[in-house]
């Protein structure tokens, strides 16, 4: 009750994975941890869906339907009359947009 | 390894390469070509610039010329990091690397932190390696690694740049100032690697919620003042308080973890004093009083609820399914006490209006 965050499309094909490393270098939330002979699916509860383990393995062994987990660009999304997942968090770029001056401790 | 042909960037149409960076004749190197100088040094004017950023001043204005950028002395050998051109992004970094000589790569991410902007993908393949097409990177270091921080990663794929550009990426840890830690061994800790949303994170955000909440909430309180009366006036402003001040500061304490739920709890706390007021008007008949505590009730909670969702946004944990998720199990209820409470002032005011005449 009131987790909305229990499922996501995160999906993981450890037959593919080359034990490479880079998609538990890449996971700020510690999802992906190095394992003996393949990554081991460690938290899958905690992905945010961002893409980055998806996006940097090199044998597509992680699919995910990235995106920003903001409701004010999909609120502002739908009630222009588009599709939710279309509305792009603006990140300043209009006022009143989400993901402000956050983040920018990253270099 | 290939390296990509070099580039003065100045690019004419009729011979435009397009390892140059350049389309059909577009001039897509805009930088000034050369290396600019950067110091370690955070100057007052940098200071008042993040202060401005941090209160959502000029918010795209916060940028840096992106390009190559000298740090220290560096030479043929030294590290590579890249950056995006927001103020705070590359000021975290150049502080970071005090003492340490390297070059740094500023990516023109519009103004963006390198977060979102890897979400938007402004920070992403096309633009480093364009980046260092036209920095002519190749030719400034012998060595063919690039530093990036971690939360590039979403807008990065790393065999792509390496093909297209010939540099292989590293991932360095998410903070910058775990940077003089890394370089030490080139490998990042787990910790380093974690994105937290510690107290002073979620601090800093606070100004910005506030000022794009202000002018709705100013609005509201002035009607509500002159309809209702100052306590209402009051509760209309406790209600956003809660939702852009007391949210951020108290996210991690607040039970469950659906942030509309969070806000529901809060926005109720916030409510109780203001309902207990109402409710004890002694000039009123009583089903007047509980008719003022119930709109308290429904709608502070709604309004506080409603601006912890969209911290969603904000915040370093929420993913897209489970935002929409949120919005379609809350949002309908959310807009029903809204409505409700609204219905019973408005039936409030016109009965009281009525008594008058």
């Amino acid at each position: 009750m009131f987790d909305s965050y229990r499922v996501n499309t995160l999906q993981y094909d450890p037959d593919r994975c080359i034990n490479c490393g880079m998609c538990s270098r890449v996971c700020p939330h510690g999802v992906f941890k190095p394992g003996r002979e393949t990554a081991v699916l460690a938290a899958p509860v905690s992905c945010m869906e961002c893409g980055a383990c998806a996006l940097n393995c090199p044998v597509q062994a992680i699919a995910v339907q990235s995106g920003v987990g903001c409701a004010w660009a999909m609120i502002s999304a739908a009630l222009r009359g588009k599709d939710m997942d279309s509305g792009e968090c603006s990140c300043g770029g209009e006022p009143g947009s989400c993901c402000g001056p956050v983040q920018e401790k990253p270099e | 390894m290939e390296t990509p042909p070099s580039c003065t960037c100045s690019c004419p149409p009729e011979t435009a390469p397009t390892t140059c960076g350049c389309t059909g004749g577009k001039k897509e190197c805009e930088e000034t070509p050369g290396i600019s100088t950067a110091t370690s040094t955070i100057t007052f004017a940098n200071r008042f610039d993040h202060f401005l950023a941090r209160w959502g001043v000029n918010r795209m204005g916060h940028t840096v010329r992106p390009g190559l950028y000298r740090l220290g002395n560096p030479d043929a050998d030294s590290p590579v990091f890249a950056s995006a051109n927001y103020t705070l992004s590359f000021d975290a970094l150049r502080s970071a690397l005090e003492g340490i000589d390297a070059y740094i790569l500023v990516l023109d991410t519009k103004g963006i932190n390198v977060w979102c902007a890897a979400g938007k993908g402004t920070f992403g393949t096309a633009e480093l390696v364009r980046s260092v097409t036209c920095s002519d990177l190749a030719r400034v270091v012998r060595h063919r690694t690039i530093i990036l921080p971690q939360l590039a990663a979403p807008g990065i794929s790393w065999p792509e740049v390496i093909r297209r550009s010939g540099f292989k990426v590293e991932y360095g840890p998410v903070r910058a100032a775990d940077l003089p830690r890394y370089l030490e061994t080139h490998t990042a800790t787990p910790d380093m690697r974690k994105v937290r949303f510690p107290l002073a994170d979620r601090l800093v955000l606070v100004p910005v919620e506030l000022v794009h909440a202000a002018p709705p909430a100013i609005a509201g309180a002035l009607v509500l003042f002159f309809l209702a009366g100052p306590l209402a006036a009051l509760a209309a402003v406790t209600a956003v308080l809660a939702g852009t001040v007391a949210f951020p500061l108290l996210l991690p304490l607040l039970p469950t973890r659906d942030f509309s739920t969070k806000g529901l709890i809060l926005g109720t706390i916030a409510a109780i004093p203001f309902a207990g007021a109402f409710a004890s008007d002694v000039s009123g008949p009583v089903w007047m009083n509980a008719a003022g505590a119930g709109m308290a009730l429904l709608i502070m909670p709604a309004v506080t609820a409603y601006l912890a969702l969209n911290f969603t946004g904000c915040s370093t944990t929420t993913s897209r399914t489970g935002v929409r998720n949120e919005i379609f199990r809350y949002v309908p209820v959310i807009a029903v006490m809204a409505a409700a409470g609204i219905v019973l002032g408005i039936s409030l005011g016109l009965l009281g209006w009525l008594e008058v005449i």
